[in-house]
């Protein structure tokens, strides 16, 4: 293999500031979720990475665990959003300002 | 063992054909106005990972990321989006000051920070990455079981208790408006019946 592990870092810490982006600029509570998703997935991408460049099985056997913790992570929160859109007729995250002082 | 293509090896094209294809399907995704758009953009760039997976001596997670990932993460999404219909258009309207470019300035600084990190940390070079067939003797996903069920075994097991709670916590919230439904039914059909009765 050629490619050296610090260009695979350095396109995981791009994507997972592209999610960060999302996360903060789009209303749409459905895309901030995937953008989410983009962050998890940019991590993973980084610890098979490290799990490379250290000769260890371990990091490989923790992005396996994050990527179960994000599909409990995705069930949970579609439900709340749909809970919330049967109550608001929104997905839009501005108008779920209940809590909001 | 990878296949040397002139002086280039196969992984090195690998890399540089599907990180641009990744990156733009992140930023597409990001400024897409329509959700159905986002998610199929998000499918791609889950493909592109799947494939570094690959790359990086992984065949399993390569194998699980598409399957429960693109598969079934992204389904589920879609029906979604799908059950809310979002075709409204999301409002550009601000209503944080100056939180575009903020975020913006924000995450070239996270990028510029990472790279950093990289630099002092593992080292920006154009040295190859190590051999990984010894750790991945017997086959990856042989050495992988056997590094799960030894050291790995409790967290394995408390995540099967995580994803029956999130399955039941699922449940529950649809299960929950059901009965409201049921309930709103019930009473307004009383109402109708309370209505009928003092008509002779």
């Amino acid at each position: 293999m050629r490619t050296p592990i610090s260009y695979f870092l350095i396109l995981s810490g791009v994507l997972f500031t592209i999610g960060t982006i999302g996360v903060l600029v789009r209303r749409n509570a459905l895309v901030i979720f995937m953008s989410v998703e983009l962050q998890l997935n940019a991590v993973n991408l980084s610890l098979v990475a490290f799990s490379r460049q250290f000769k260890e099985l371990d990091g490989q056997v923790l992005a396996f665990f994050s990527m179960v913790v994000a599909a409990a992570e995705v069930v949970v929160g579609l439900a709340i959003i749909v809970a919330m859109f049967n109550r608001r007729r929104s997905a839009n995250v501005d108008d779920a300002n209940l809590l909001k002082w | 063992m990878v296949p040397v293509i002139g002086a280039v090896a196969a992984d090195w094209i690998v890399f540089w054909v599907f990180a641009p294809v990744s990156v733009a399907a992140a930023v597409g995704m990001l400024f897409a106005r329509n959700a159905i758009h986002s998610a199929l953009l998000l499918i791609v760039n889950l493909f592109c990972l799947a494939v570094f997976f690959l790359v990086l001596g992984s065949p399993f997670l390569f194998a699980v990321q598409i399957i429960v990932y693109a598969g079934a993460i992204m389904v589920l999404f879609l029906f979604v989006i799908m059950l809310l219909g979002v075709t409204r258009e999301e409002s550009l309207v601000e209503r944080l000051k100056g939180q575009r470019p903020l975020a913006l300035l924000l995450g070239a600084g996270l990028i510029a920070e990472v790279v950093l990190a990289v630099r002092y940390g593992v080292g920006i070079s154009t040295k190859a990455a190590p051999g990984f067939d010894a750790v991945n003797k017997g086959g990856n996903v042989r050495s992988l079981a056997r590094l799960l069920f030894n050291s790995y075994f409790f967290p394995f097991e408390v995540t099967s208790v995580l994803l029956i709670v999130a399955a039941v916590a699922a449940m529950v919230m649809a299960g929950r408006r059901a009965v409201a439904i049921e309930e709103a039914g019930r009473s307004a059909q009383e109402a109708a019946e309370r209505e009928r009765e003092p008509v002779p």
